[in-house]
């Protein structure tokens, strides 16, 4: 069968066969960093088009219907609207931070999609810290935020900006420690290893109740990093305006808003690494028979004595499963957003501190004393 | 030892509650065919359903005889918060030679109101209702303003009451 690996190999040698390797090196990074940004950005306009009708029927109407067939150009539409409209910077705002902070804040959150596989060899940067930069990096991303509200000099805009920064902070605590659970699950900080270890069975399976409640905690604390509803303190509506980006318009609003939604697909792709096994298929982690062939099945083992040409399609089982995971978990924290009322500043800090932190330390506790008893499969 | 418990059953019932609402919208997000509410406004104007109650524009109820219940007492008009509605009566002379005041002209300024319902509140004989109208925009403004009495309509006679008196 032919694999990921295959391809990119394939693609080095012949960017070598007519490039300085400094220059074939710099072309991947491009080359790379292009595919990575178009399949984002694909995802990014699916995500805004799902939000808005799983909105509209969760809300009972029907969410977007004019343009084209079910609304589906609207997204594309509204994307021409921002770019059309002025890029507007207030007149007493400070003009650098005003304009760096959106660039900034998608920067970060692009940075941290480096360690995550889309499927078998398909990584920009296999590193052995894979878990442990991706974590480093998100909580930079308040950075873009706290710059986005102070410079905007307007007391919203910084009292949305300081919000967030409050609850990125608290919040972490809990996203760490429910990584952390699966971190000690799979022995390894590495993205690589972490889905290897989860040929056999994911680790919601595998490891039962702690993993089962680390993803949880995992699914709450990351909406309440992502600044979404019920925890969108940092743009509630009726008290600040629009927090942190009242001030921007046009397409650097636009960033924001992509911003927002390329967070949200990070996390979910670290929660789809982390519990749901990447970009492995649904395997059961027990020994017997007909569950063997369940498994061989499901790895596509049929389709190894396949011609070649075939098996070209063998490559989007994996993306398939990992995208699949990713939009579940999305799906998730959308419908999270549509039924809960957005809570307060101090019940959300009072959720975090007098719940989910314990309840994280404990579970962790809990995963390590199974693991020392053998009682994960 | 009891303050643990509580804590416990705490999260517990928050998990139950969430779960409630979150079976609830799920419920909504399958079953769009049975749960959207909303109408396509220009799309089912042919058929559009508007409920019994809806406050819309204010009639005089006419019966078949072209009769109607109006006696000019003016209550609706002293009801009305913005001045959208104007009696006009005039006096007439009965047969057996009583001066009466009749209701000459109800006219009604739907450019004005603000379908607040207190004329249908005030009046005592019933003779108003509210009917479920929505497309009420016009390009001239003075068509806004409507004498709702149709022309050669008439007070509804009082049915008399006979009573028998037993012997």
């Amino acid at each position: 069968m032919i694999q990921f690996s295959d391809i990119t190999a394939w693609i080095h040698q012949l960017l070598l066969s007519f490039m300085a390797p400094w220059l074939a090196f710099g072309t991947e990074l491009v080359l790379a960093g292009v595919a990575v940004l178009v399949v984002l950005l694909i995802c990014v306009i699916i995500m805004v088009y799902m939000e808005r009708k799983v909105a509209g029927h969760m809300q009972l109407r029907n969410g977007p219907n004019r343009v084209g067939w079910h609304g589906i150009f609207q997204v594309i539409a509204d994307v021409i609207k921002l770019l059309l409209k002025e890029s507007f910077v207030p007149n007493r705002a400070d003009k650098l931070l005003f304009n760096l902070a959106p660039c900034l804040a998608l920067c970060v959150s692009l940075i941290a999609l480096a360690p995550i596989f889309w499927g078998p060899g398909l990584v920009m940067w296999d590193t052995n810290i894979g878990i442990l930069f991706i974590t480093a990096i998100s909580s930079m991303g308040v950075i873009g935020i706290l710059m986005a509200g102070w410079s905007s000099n307007n007391k919203y805009s910084l009292m949305g900006a300081m919000r967030s920064g409050a609850q990125i902070v608290s919040y972490e605590l809990s996203a760490g420690l429910s990584i952390v659970t699966a971190v000690a699950l799979a022995g390894t900080l590495s993205t690589s290893g972490i889905i290897d270890s989860q040929a056999n069975g994911w680790w919601i399976l595998k490891g039962h109740i702690p993993a089962f409640f680390a993803f949880i905690i995992y699914v709450i604390a990351s909406t309440a990093e992502c600044n979404r509803a019920p925890f969108d303190l940092a743009e509630a509506e009726s008290e600040l305006t629009a927090g942190y980006h009242t001030e921007y318009s046009g397409m650097q609003f636009g960033i924001f808003y992509l911003n927002e939604y390329i967070n949200m697909g990070v996390v979910s792709m670290i929660a789809a690494t982390l519990f749901l096994g990447g970009w492995h298929p649904f395997v059961l982690p027990f020994d017997f028979p007909i569950v063997h062939a369940f498994n061989d099945f499901m790895n596509l083992k049929f389709m190894e004595t396949w011609p070649v040409w075939i098996s070209w399609i063998s490559l989007a089982w994996p993306l398939m499963w990992f995208l699949g995971k990713m939009f579940l978990i999305i799906f998730f924290m959308m419908w999270f957003r549509w039924t809960f009322p957005r809570l307060r500043i101090d019940q959300l800090l009072k959720l975090e501190w007098k719940y989910l932190l314990p309840l994280s330390i404990v579970n962790l506790v809990f995963a390590a004393l199974l693991i020392v008893l053998g009682l994960i499969f | 030892m009891k303050a643990l418990y509580n804590y416990i059953k705490d999260v517990a019932y928050a998990f139950v509650s969430l779960a409630k609402g979150l079976l609830l919208t799920l419920k909504y997000f399958v079953t769009p065919w049975k749960s959207i509410i909303t109408e396509q406004y220009p799309d089912n104007r042919a058929h559009p359903s508007v409920t019994e109650g809806y406050a819309g524009e204010v009639i005089l109820i006419h019966d078949e005889n072209n009769e109607h219940k109006c006696t000019a007492c003016t209550l609706c008009q002293l009801a009305c918060p913005n001045n959208s509605i104007q009696i006009i009566s005039k006096q007439i002379e009965t047969e057996d030679g009583k001066k009466k005041k009749i209701l000459d002209q109800w006219v009604y300024h739907l450019d004005m109101c603000t379908f607040c319902k207190q004329c249908i509140d005030a009046c005592p004989s019933d003779a108003i209702k509210m009917i479920n109208s929505y497309e009420m925009s016009v390009f001239d403004r003075s068509t806004l303003i409507k004498t709702l009495n149709r022309p050669g309509s008439k007070l509804k006679e009082k049915e008399k009451v006979t009573v028998k008196v037993q012997e």
